[in-house]
């Protein structure tokens, strides 16, 4: 667990005159599932989003293994093809059934050949419980389907980590446990996860740490049950008190 | 956002549309070619598009048989014309589309110079009259660029639809959520593999009626033509009337097979938009 997979020095990034980020230092190891919390403008979406570079960094770097996803000449979409994401809307394609959702990047981007794609596509609607939705459309999935394919979808590109935006917000009480499964699952299996959300049972049973947040900075940082019951900053005590 | 692509016909300068929404957003001012389309609740044999539609064949029919003179001979005469008017109205619409689709991409292009040279191509050619295209193209350049009355004719009218398709493709790409482009490129794609696979397919059902009305619009502009020596429905007609005289039976005959034909295509489209709205609704 020593060695990092994901290194974010002193990142910064301002949307016009409001600071989304304002120097975050944080190093993720290999299989580590880290859990970011904090108020909302506290920039948590915008660190996620700043590693498969959706949002740019202003200044400080973001390593993804050997490669620097901030560097001008980085292979994006070979790092992208790493870094698996998962978005609070789902953003599954519309036009396309759930088995195409899932085999679409897989055949255009990796090229994989016909007859694998189909078993990797029926082996991981299996693994979301969802094999019967083979050839359903997204309108016709409740939102918990929708979430489980938009997993299903990511882990077709054979992520080495997957970003977790806010996977629950979206849904349904009643549908937040089957995706959460769904993550417990793939932390158990040792994915490295970096997980936006405010699960507090997701991050007691999975989480290595929790990652405080606070206007652009990282408050603190600390194994679940640690920062839970003994936080050691004013501001984390009152951003508990409120959600717990 | 579908709203937005509720095209008002051209003669707008601006990138806006003539679509005018109050602040509370409930009226709507929609000068498109459909407006004789009736309502889903409008069921009345005495609809205005029932009238104009069925007065229009009516009268096609009935006039001929009361005085065949002028009319029958007519109606044998003119129809000639209407190979032309569809031949010139299809393969424009083809061109206008390609170009169109290239327009709207570079109207979206994070390329400023290819964006500034599809915005001014887009705002040049919607700020000058089709008639003065049209001659511009046949008479001014045609002789350089060695081009036939058809040519010129399919040519004027491409470069013109394809600014005002250009709009349409930009504001159909630009109804698609933010979050379809970024799905696709955190999944390795690139920003073409995403627009091919993901943005434009969906686009095709937000911009299939404005598009269809583009092409009502460029049947009934196609009539234009006939000044550049090429036999279309209106040329017949007058081509009638310069030998016999009959001015009125002429050109009421060539008013009512434009009317007939603009009906029917705009019911055509009136009726796609309700499938395409109802199959969102039925979805969503």
């Amino acid at each position: 667990m020593n060695e990092s997979i994901i290194r974010i020095k002193g990142a910064k990034k301002n949307f016009g005159t409001t600071q989304a980020l304002k120097g975050v230092d944080l190093e993720i190891a290999k299989g580590e599932v880290i859990l970011v919390i904090g108020p909302s403008g506290s920039g948590k979406s915008t660190l996620l989003r700043c590693v498969n570079r959706l949002e740019h960094l202003d200044s400080g770097e973001i390593w993804v293994e050997d490669d620097c996803v901030t560097s001008q000449h980085a292979n994006i979409r070979k790092i992208r093809e790493e870094v698996g994401m998962v978005f609070q809307s789902f953003n599954l394609f519309p036009h396309l059934t759930a088995a195409e959702n899932i085999a679409l990047s897989p055949t255009i981007v990796l090229k994989d050949g016909k007859a694998e794609v189909k078993e990797r596509v029926r082996s991981l609607l299996a693994r979301v419980g969802l094999s019967d939705k083979e050839y359903a459309y997204p309108e016709q999935l409740s939102g918990g389907q929708q979430q489980r394919v938009a997993i299903a979808r990511a882990l077709a590109m054979k992520p080495k980590i997957m970003l977790f935006d806010e996977p629950t917000s979206a849904l349904d009480p009643e549908m937040i446990k089957e995706v959460l499964d769904v993550m417990l699952d793939l932390a158990k299996e040792g994915m490295t996860m970096m997980v936006v959300s405010h699960e507090m049972g997701f991050a007691r049973a999975a989480a290595d740490r929790v990652v405080f947040m606070d206007e652009g900075l990282i408050i603190e940082a600390a194994p679940p049950d640690e920062l839970f019951a003994h936080p050691k900053e004013e501001r984390t005590l009152r951003f508990l008190n409120h959600i717990l | 956002m579908s709203d937005f692509l509720k095209f008002g016909r051209r003669k707008t300068p601006s990138p806006s549309p003539a679509t005018a929404s109050s602040s509370s957003g409930n009226t709507t001012i929609n000068v498109t070619d459909g407006t004789l389309i009736p309502g889903t609740g409008e069921r009345s044999i005495l609809s205005a598009w029932n009238i104009s539609f069925f007065g229009a064949m009516a009268l096609i029919v009935i006039l001929p048989l009361v005085s065949p003179k002028p009319y029958l001979d007519i109606l044998a005469f003119v129809p000639d014309g209407l190979a032309a008017t569809f031949g010139v109205t299809i393969v424009s619409i083809v061109f206008a589309l390609c170009l169109g689709l290239l327009a709207g991409l570079g109207r979206i292009a994070k390329t400023k110079s290819v964006n500034l040279i599809a915005t001014v191509y887009v705002e040049v050619i919607r700020g000058i009259p089709l008639l003065v295209q049209l001659f511009y193209i046949y008479y001014a350049l045609g002789p350089i660029l060695h081009l036939k009355g058809p040519a010129s004719a399919i040519l004027a009218m491409s470069v013109c639809y394809g600014a005002y398709m250009g709009e349409i493709f930009r504001a159909g790409i630009q109804s698609i959520s933010k979050g379809q482009m970024e799905a696709a490129l955190a999944l390795g794609m690139s920003r073409t593999q995403a627009l091919w696979r993901v943005i434009l397919p969906q686009t095709v059902k937000v911009i299939l009626p404005p598009i269809g009305n583009e092409f009502i619009a460029l049947l009934k502009d196609s009539s234009l033509v006939s000044i550049l020596a090429i036999s279309d429905l209106l040329r017949r007609g007058r081509e009638y009337a310069s030998t016999t005289f009959n001015y009125l039976p002429a050109y009421t005959i060539v008013a009512l097979i434009y009317l007939v034909m603009t009906l029917f295509f705009s019911r055509l489209v009136g009726i796609m938009e309700v499938r395409l709205r109802n199959h969102e609704r039925k979805h969503n």
